[in-house]
């Protein structure tokens, strides 16, 4: 993989520059965390910061990696390494519509994995990857606590329980712009 | 108005106690997670219109309360009257049957309803009525699904935050300590380690700043007990937190909680803020001198952090890996200060042990193992839903009388408790009492409750296989056998599913699983193998099958199993229309005939045949 800060600080691919509203609104939200009572206990924050920052961008990209590490003054790589290490976290864009199939273990034993073949099949793609256009992001995550209706698939924050195979084109179907 | 004495809280308690009074009949709706995912929205939109049209305001109140734990019938609601006891529980509510059911008294059945058994469920009894039919015993749950989570009077008419006032004002902290660790509560989130032994060594470090962690980065798939909590009475879980504290000195206290959670996250922060507001959080708390506060801490998807010293990692915005023991948290935790990490059913129990008392608690459960569990119930089972037994209950009677059986009339094949670390136990097994002791004698272990039954159609390697994929998914990669071994393993699992598995392959897999099970750095790793060993242990048969007959008993494993089409065709051709791949042929009205040869095995003309003619084999 090259080096990804190799576009930072150009307008055309660094995203803070591109986006200067929402590099504002993390910068705001970093400024007003109580730092000052531990300095040595700053990276306490680093995950909800994180979790904040993909909310603004819809990712976390190098150059808000970058931006957050400086912040709380600890190295880009430290920051990296949070980032790659829980599954929330991602450095890709991802899609509009994410779909989600859960795959724990009563959504297993009633048949997840038929479901998620279907999707990759219509999709055209893996779990963790998004489509060419950017409308789908397809993933399987673990038990979403609705085992009762198993199997269940979520696209963003809607719940589609009871799922068939022949479900998923309707679901897709759903996924209107 | 602040609670800062314990004669102000008695007032309110009593003022809210008198206000839900007026008005007896209560429509409780469940509102959690799965409630609102069923559609619990319309039907509350459905009593809010009714109501009004028949202006019914005064004589009935709708409360939103948290999970009932009736998960297979959502939209569920109980109409019940509070001054008789009557109550009507519904079940698969929909907004057309709302007229009915607000015409008819609590306790009769609205005409054109589902309705549940009254020995299922309880929601006005604490403990449970002295009736050999009723098996659930709601300690953790006593709140849970009858308050409105989102009130401060509900929680505090129920006798919310009497438990830290007695503690606070006629208990030292030692004799706190003494009374939970008299109680026998063991912790809930799967270890089973004593609660009271935990805090008296946190008591034991030198003054300072401690922590009061609350886990509730509830992981394990098919448990959901915590989120029921957590979304059903926040409150009692943060003044058990403050009762901790007082215990063992900490007046900080941090609730790590899964970023999966957004309802309970939602709540637990409404309820922070009405007890700080009320000074049940905060400085000098009931007049005492006790500081304690709490802040909440979010997780970012990664099983392992459910381990304590992984949390702890996560929470100081490191990666959730675990590192060795000791030092124990209780000595050396976050930030390096002595902590207490307890699980959020853990919590649940305290605040009712204070009030009642030590050998009250000791009265329900086993000697070993006091008190109840709470367990997810799931899977072929026909009735889904959370349960809270006391310890000491038998599976038979969870599985087929609270669960109803298994669905569509199959047979029993095995339960599978503590997740991806538990082990799967079979009929033979089901009369054996449940705590924390014989579960680990069969195999399997208590974990956080989560309970996934399965019947003759689930075949148990692939069963074993899911929980490896999930182990590999989740492994921090620290330590090298739950890295590379675990992946060695689930490759063992694939080779035997696929029909390559020798005897060989057998001997290898419970040498590997021994291996890691003796060298793994964290719980999460040294319990890995126990799916493997557990169906190796009790389907030794099945493993056999797949590799000697290269057969799968289940028919699951789609290269061990072939379709047929037996002489019952009637040549009606609908098989042959659906086949996504076209190799089924056959004339009108005669048999028809599957290329093997072609075929890819996915099931589609057994599943649309009218005339049972396709035969998995």
């Amino acid at each position: 993989m090259p080096c990804s800060c190799q576009g930072a600080g150009k307008p055309e691919t660094d995203i803070t520059l591109r986006y200067p509203d929402k590099t504002a609104e993390l910068n705001a939200y970093l400024d007003a965390l109580p730092l000052e009572a531990h300095p040595d206990r700053k990276r306490g924050v680093l995950i909800q910061s994180l979790h904040r920052a993909q909310q603004i961008f819809g990712y976390l990209p190098a150059e808000v990696q970058a931006l957050v590490a400086r912040k709380l003054e600890i190295s880009i790589a430290e920051v990296y390494g949070v980032i790659s290490f829980y599954s929330y976290f991602t450095d890709k864009p991802v899609g509009r519509y994410k779909i989600n199939i859960c795959t724990g273990t009563a959504c297993f034993v009633k048949g997840a994995n038929k479901i998620l073949d279907e999707f990759r099949r219509q999709l055209n793609i893996r779990e963790g990857e998004s489509t060419p256009d950017g409308k789908f992001f397809l993933g399987a995550l673990r038990c979403v606590g609705a085992c009762s209706l198993a199997p269940v698939v979520m696209v963003n924050d809607r719940v589609y329980g009871n799922v068939t195979a022949k479900m998923v084109s309707e679901i897709l179907a759903d996924c209107a712009d | 108005m602040k609670i800062d004495s314990v004669e102000k809280l008695r007032a309110r308690a009593a003022s809210a106690r008198e206000a839900a009074g007026r008005v007896p009949v209560k429509i409780l709706i469940s509102m959690g997670t799965c409630g609102l995912a069923a559609g619990a929205q319309p039907v509350r939109q459905a009593l809010r219109d009714e109501i009004a049209a028949r202006n019914l305001g005064n004589s009935l109140e709708v409360v939103e309360v948290g999970c009932m734990g009736l998960c297979h019938c959502e939209p569920s609601l109980i109409a019940w009257n509070t001054a008789t006891g009557a109550a009507t529980i519904y079940g698969d509510v929909s907004p057309q049957q709302i007229p009915a059911i607000l015409e008819t008294a609590p306790g009769e059945i609205a005409a054109g309803t589902r309705t549940l058994e009254r020995t299922w469920y309880y929601p006005e009894f604490e403990e449970k009525p002295d009736d050999p039919r009723v098996l659930q015993s709601r300690i953790v749950l006593r709140n849970t699904g009858r308050l409105n989570p989102e009130s401060l009077d509900s929680y505090l008419a129920a006798d919310g935050y009497a438990a830290l006032a007695r503690a606070l004002t006629q208990m030292t902290p030692a004799e706190v300590i003494d009374e939970i660790v008299r109680s026998g509560l063991r912790g809930r989130g799967g270890g089973g380690f004593p609660t009271g032994r935990k805090w008296q060594f946190a008591a034991a470090q030198p003054a300072g700043e401690k922590f009061m962690i609350c886990n509730a980065d509830e992981g394990d798939p098919g448990a959901f007990m915590d989120r029921a909590v957590l979304e059903g009475d926040p409150h009692a879980v943060l003044e058990a937190m403050a009762i901790g504290g007082y215990a063992t000195g900490a007046s900080n206290g941090v609730i790590y909680i899964r970023a999966e959670y957004p309802l309970a996250v939602k709540r637990l922060d409404i309820a922070i803020r009405q007890a700080e507001e009320a000074g049940l959080l905060g400085k000098n708390i009931f007049g005492s001198g006790f500081d304690f506060s709490i802040e909440i801490k979010y997780g970012a998807g990664a099983f392992v952090c459910g381990e304590e010293t992984a949390l702890i990692h996560s929470i100081e915005g490191c990666r959730g890996e675990p590192t060795f023991k000791p030092p124990f948290p209780a000595v050396q935790g976050l930030w390096k200060r002595p902590t207490v990490v307890n699980n959020v059913e853990t919590y649940a129990c305290v605040a009712a042990i204070l009030r009642k008392g030590a050998e009250w608690f000791r009265s329900i459960g086993t000697p070993g193992s006091p008190g109840t569990k709470v367990f997810a119930l799931a899977g072929k089972v026909a009735q889904v839903g959370l349960v809270e037994v006391p310890m000491g209950t038998k599976l038979r009677d969870m599985i087929f009388q609270l669960g109803g059986g298994i669905k569509n009339g199959r047979r029993f094949k095995a339960v599978q408790t503590g997740g991806p670390s538990g082990g799967c136990i079979t009929e033979a097994s089901l009369d054996v009492p449940i705590d924390y002791e014989s579960l680990k004698a069969l195999g399997s272990m208590m974990g956080s409750g989560g309970m996934i039954v399965m019947d003759e159609d689930d075949c148990m390697i692939n069963i074993a296989r899911f929980f490896l994929e999930f182990t590999l998914d989740e492994s921090c990669g620290k330590c090298t056998p739950c890295r590379i071994g675990n992946r060695r393993l689930y490759e063992m699992l694939c080779e035997i599913c696929d029909g390559r598995g020798t005897m060989d392959t057998l001997e290898r897999l419970k040498r590997l699983s021994a291996v890691i099970k003796d060298t793994a750095l964290c719980g999460l790793g040294q319990t890995s193998p126990n799916p493997v060993l557990s169906t190796l242990k009790n389907f030794e048969d099945e493993y056999l099958a797949h590799i000697r007959d290269n057969r799968c008993p289940a028919g699951v494993c789609p290269n061990l199993i072939h379709y047929e089409i037996t002489e019952r065709c009637v040549g009606c051709g609908i098989c042959a229309r659906q086949c996504p791949v076209g190799c089924i042929a056959g004339e009108r009205k005669m048999i028809h005939q599957i290329d093997q040869t072609r075929c890819v095995k996915c099931g589609v003309c057994y599943q649309v045949c009218k005339f049972h003619a396709v035969e998995k084999c």
